[in-house]
């Protein structure tokens, strides 16, 4: 079979906020963890990182949101997601969002939620015990 | 997914089974070669264009303002972008396509990034197959981008037809532009960043290293000025491309380099069976531990050693 898998990540920043600094240490870490890490900068469209997430076929999508548009832009990027056969991704999102908004996200399909102050350590394990390669 | 449902997929443009397909290549899953070896005779339609040239000349916005003008002439265009893997971990950032995003919506644009998995010369081991499934696709121009190249990253001329090597005003005298490796491969140089300070005399540091070169050669790489930012010098830059296909085409060069590529690749394909054959018997058994314990303490030469498994090896093949 396959003599040389690599998680591959998409870490992106849905909606309008301009501020990248979180993504792109996380991006760092899982790169210092020996994955893949396509990052697609600032202000996305759902369409733009579902094409990205496609395109690249990767393994994780890593959505990273401060503007407290999650509510909006989460379910929708599960939906188009869906559409494009993609339901086998390991989406997890991160950034500023409140503990009373996860249930909701994790419904549609959001596998887990890493706040502020999450040890980079924990993001790479999550990844690794659930990615499905 | 079996390898002939994903070729299906692939000769009908379907993005996401060009997606799994490059993937599995390169992952060198074996379904790969068998997906390949059915998609190889619907390859070798597409102008397969290099463009490389040194960390920060602006290679990425260059390929993004390229495809812009293509599609304004209403080619398809695939993208592979190559991005070093970490010699510790393995692990790679690939952000060139935070430069691509204008094409991220359009259908007929296929942008893969890609790590080069330790491998050296400026490509992943699985750019050429990789390039060759986006070919096999439907794409009318591919373009390759190398990692940030240092001089001698130049494996980028084995795999396309045109190679655009891009450099800045400012980065070294005229000796770096007389030295041997990347300087060599350009079919078009281009003098990106048109705006900074020295950009004309880089365009004539480069024209005379190029007055200096003595190979006779009917094609002399223009020396083009652009500023990828705003788009001059553009259309001229995807013009000369095109110029170059049909110089290629009508000396017969085009013919003369596919014959060497096909004997290329066939060899390193050739060769890559042969020694994975090679050390899948022989890693792990016994006696190879021991011959190399002996090595080691000096008790055996690894030339001789090296000449004795190889016959070994030819005779049990023969048997």
């Amino acid at each position: 079979m396959s003599s040389s898998k690599k998680i591959r990540v998409l870490v992106a920043k849905p909606g309008l906020d301009g501020h990248d600094r979180g993504a792109k240490i996380v991006a760092r870490a899982l790169r210092d963890a020996g994955m893949e890490v396509i990052y697609t900068g600032l202000r996305q469209t759902p369409e733009m990182i579902v094409e990205a997430a496609i395109s690249e076929d990767v393994n994780v999508i890593g959505l990273s949101i401060l503007s407290g548009a999650h509510n909006a832009l989460f379910p929708k990027i599960m939906e188009l997601l869906k559409a494009e056969g993609g339901d086998n991704i390991l989406v997890i999102g991160g950034g500023i969002i409140p503990h009373d908004d996860v249930p909701a996200l994790k419904a549609v399909g959001i596998a887990e939620v890493f706040g502020p102050g999450t040890p980079l350590a924990d993001i790479v394990g999550y990844i690794e015990s659930n990615v499905k390669l | 997914m079996p390898a002939i449902k994903l070729v299906k997929g692939v000769l009908k443009g379907n993005r996401r089974d060009l997606a799994r397909l490059i993937t599995l290549i390169e992952n060198e899953h074996s379904s790969a070669a068998t997906a390949l070896s059915m998609l190889y005779k619907h390859t070798g339609n597409a102008h397969i264009v290099g463009v490389t040239g040194p960390p920060g000349s602006g290679k990425s916005t260059l390929v993004t303002r390229i495809t812009a003008e293509y599609r304004k002439r209403s080619k398809t265009i695939g993208i592979v972008c190559v991005d070093p893997s970490s010699p510790f971990t393995g692990g790679a950032l690939l952000g060139d396509r935070i430069r691509m995003q204008e094409h991220s919506l359009d259908k007929d644009v296929y942008v893969r990034s890609m790590s080069t998995r330790g491998h050296l010369g400026g490509l992943a081991r699985a750019t050429s197959d990789a390039v060759r499934a986006i070919d096999a696709s439907g794409k009318d121009i591919v373009i390759v981008e190398t990692v940030g190249a240092g001089q001698s990253e130049v494996q980028v001329v084995e795999v396309a037809h045109t190679v655009i090597v891009a450099d800045v005003p400012g980065a070294g005298d005229d000796i770096q532009a007389i030295k041997a490796g990347i300087m060599e491969i350009a079919d078009i140089f281009v003098v990106n960043k048109a705006d900074y300070p020295g950009a004309d005399r880089k365009v004539i540091e480069i024209n005379a290293m190029l007055d200096l070169d003595s190979r006779e050669r009917s094609w002399r790489p223009p020396v083009l000025l652009t500023n990828a930012l705003t788009g001059e010098g553009i259309p001229e830059l995807v013009d000369t491309i095109g110029a170059h296909m049909s110089y290629l085409q009508e000396t017969g060069l085009l013919k003369q380099k596919g014959l060497q590529r096909s004997r290329d690749e066939l060899e390193q394909i050739m060769e890559y069976k042969l020694t994975n054959e090679l050390f899948t018997r022989l890693r792990g058994t016994p006696e190879y531990e021991q011959a190399i314990k002996k090595i080691a303490g000096r008790n055996d030469d690894p030339y001789s050693v090296a000449e004795r498994l190889i016959a070994d090896f030819l005779i049990s093949v023969r048997e």
